[in-house]
């Protein structure tokens, strides 16, 4: 069962690997974006992690809801919506239980994916997070680290896409050839879902 | 790449800050990055709220003020700006007779300012939106994320700013505004690429002795690559494109807007043959605007908006404008 500290040390390992990979994910929003996917995601994470560090909900539920939360109050742009509606329906999926399964997560992560797809109207092969969110999450039924791997390998699929959705669809045909940088995030947000699960059976 | 900047970090708050000192008819509240005109809110009148990202001064702060908008909420730079901010705008702004946002085609602006909407509605604010989706170089399909909002944003602000001065109601300024985006088209071309403080180098290869066709205003390449032309055959390039997306019957309103790093030599010029292109498919022009107005960054280029006017339309549009980027009957 996943608790409350479960969740926070999820989202404290996403800020890290966020912090670690903006340059890169800026970098890939470059040629077809404008250049700040790295920057924003990074702003955005690390308040997360510092407000989970100031106040630490009893529930897994109620962590996800508030990152989601701060996501929206300082992301911005298009990134800031979705993930933040991403962890906020999630975790509102999750209710208030004190401990959650690894069923429960894949239903509400789903419940989650579905959110995200009709705010921002994209499906997959739109060439968008939700590129590697919806493989990662058919994944998750198996194991977390099925969901890492399906999710990179999702994110890694877009470069030959034409983008349909978000600023990359300005650029029509030009945009094939790159890696979506927001699936790219969007893997890095479950490998540290599959890192925090090994440490935890680590500890075990 | 050399910016006068202190860190990238800080670029949009020491910009506000600066703002704030050279224009006290504002009120400028640096923390939470809103813009608001000094009297706000004036009893009676609708207020004009709009935002997007940073970058493209004087949009939208450059706006603010008595004829124009009543508000701005700028982002990090070329992100939209979050929820927090527009709902703390149109607080700020609103005087019971509702608030206007004036959005811009964009995926970031239009799911934030979706959120604050209805957020600001659960605060019992009377909120109507019109979305600004004017560049013909988009294909609005299924496909895309739709035309962006470029130029038109100006008089979109400009012509709903005199509507609400004049006491109009809100249903009145949403229709007005949303006239004018529908009357609107804009074509834009970039000669470099910009830099933005994040990144500290060109957001794309633009090499010499080449210049990119159908550019927004967010330094994304454009839809198409060429060899550099001159004036005249850009100015007929983005003509063509213009008005073979509308066909004027009345008099337009011209915009011919500096991306931020072309002179004002290069601008007049240009504006020249543009005048030059529109005289040769009969197109007459009422007003005409050359500058920077809705840049992006130090990116060297410029954009051509139409928009048709009625008498209505043109009369609000010559209502006095008092604005640190727009002004004039004052």
């Amino acid at each position: 069962m996943l608790d409350a500290d479960f969740f926070r040390r999820w989202m404290t390992a996403t800020a890290a690997s966020v912090e670690r990979e903006a340059e890169r994910l800026t970098e890939l929003d470059s040629p077809i974006g404008d250049a700040d996917h790295g920057s924003n995601l990074h702003r955005g994470f690390t308040a997360v992690a510092a407000v989970l560090e100031k106040e630490a909900p009893d529930t897994p539920g109620a962590v996800l809801v508030l990152a989601g939360r701060q996501l929206i109050s300082t992301v911005g742009g298009a990134s800031g919506p979705l993930y933040g509606t991403l962890l906020r329906r999630t975790g509102k999926a999750l209710g208030d239980a004190a401990e959650v399964s690894e069923a429960q997560l894949t239903d509400a992560l789903r419940a989650g994916v579905d959110a995200v797809m009709t705010l921002g109207g994209a499906a997959p092969g739109d060439k968008t997070m939700v590129d590697a969110l919806v493989p990662a999450v058919d994944a998750l039924a198996e194991s977390f680290a099925a969901a890492r791997a399906a999710a990179e390998e999702g994110a890694s699929a877009t470069t030959p896409l034409q983008a349909r959705k978000g600023r990359a669809s300005y650029l029509g045909e030009r945009s094939i050839g790159h890696q979506d940088p927001g699936a790219t995030s969007a893997a890095l947000l479950i490998a540290a879902l599959a890192t925090t699960a090994d440490t935890e059976a680590a500890d075990v | 790449m050399k910016m006068l900047i202190n860190v990238a970090e800080s670029v949009v708050a020491d910009a506000l800050r600066g703002m704030a000192a050279a224009h006290p008819e504002l009120t400028v509240d640096v923390e939470n990055r809103v813009v608001v005109r000094r009297d706000a809110p004036v009893a009676g009148k609708v207020g004009l709220v709009s935002g997007g990202g940073s970058g493209h001064e004087p949009l939208h702060g450059g706006f603010v003020g008595p004829g124009m908008l009543s508000a701005a909420c700028p982002g990090e730079v070329f992100t939209s700006p979050v929820p927090d901010q527009m709902v703390r705008a149109a607080a700020a702004v609103d005087s019971g007779a509702g608030v206007l946002f004036i959005v811009k085609n964009y995926t970031g602006d239009v799911l934030n300012f979706d959120m604050a909407a209805e957020l600001a509605a659960d605060e019992g604010i009377r909120i109507a939106k019109v979305l600004v989706d004017d560049d013909v170089a988009v294909t609005d399909s299924l496909y895309t994320a739709g035309r962006r909002g470029t130029g038109a944003t100006l008089f979109v602000e400009k012509i709903a700013g005199a509507a609400a001065e004049e006491g109009q109601p809100l249903e009145q300024v949403e229709a007005l505004a949303r006239q004018v985006n529908e009357s609107s088209r804009s074509f834009g071309v970039a000669l470099s690429a910009c830099t933005t403080p994040a990144k500290g180098s060109p957001t794309f290869d633009l090499p010499a002795g080449e210049l990119e066709l159908g550019v927004g205003i967010h330094g994304e390449p454009g839809r198409e690559r060429r060899a550099m032309m001159t004036s005249r055959e850009i100015a007929d390039f983005a003509v063509n494109a213009v008005l073979d997306d509308m066909s004027p019957r009345n008099p337009v309103l011209l915009l011919v807007n500096g991306m931020g790093a072309t002179p004002l030599l290069e601008l007049y010029g240009f504006n020249a043959e543009v005048q030059r292109a529109l005289t040769e498919r009969g197109v007459a022009v009422a007003r005409t605007l050359v500058g920077n107005y809705v840049t992006s960054l130090d990116m060297a280029g410029a954009s051509v908006t139409l928009c048709q006017v009625d008498e209505e339309l043109l009369r609000l549009y010559d209502a006095p404008v008092r604005t640190p980027g727009l002004r004039w009957g004052v």
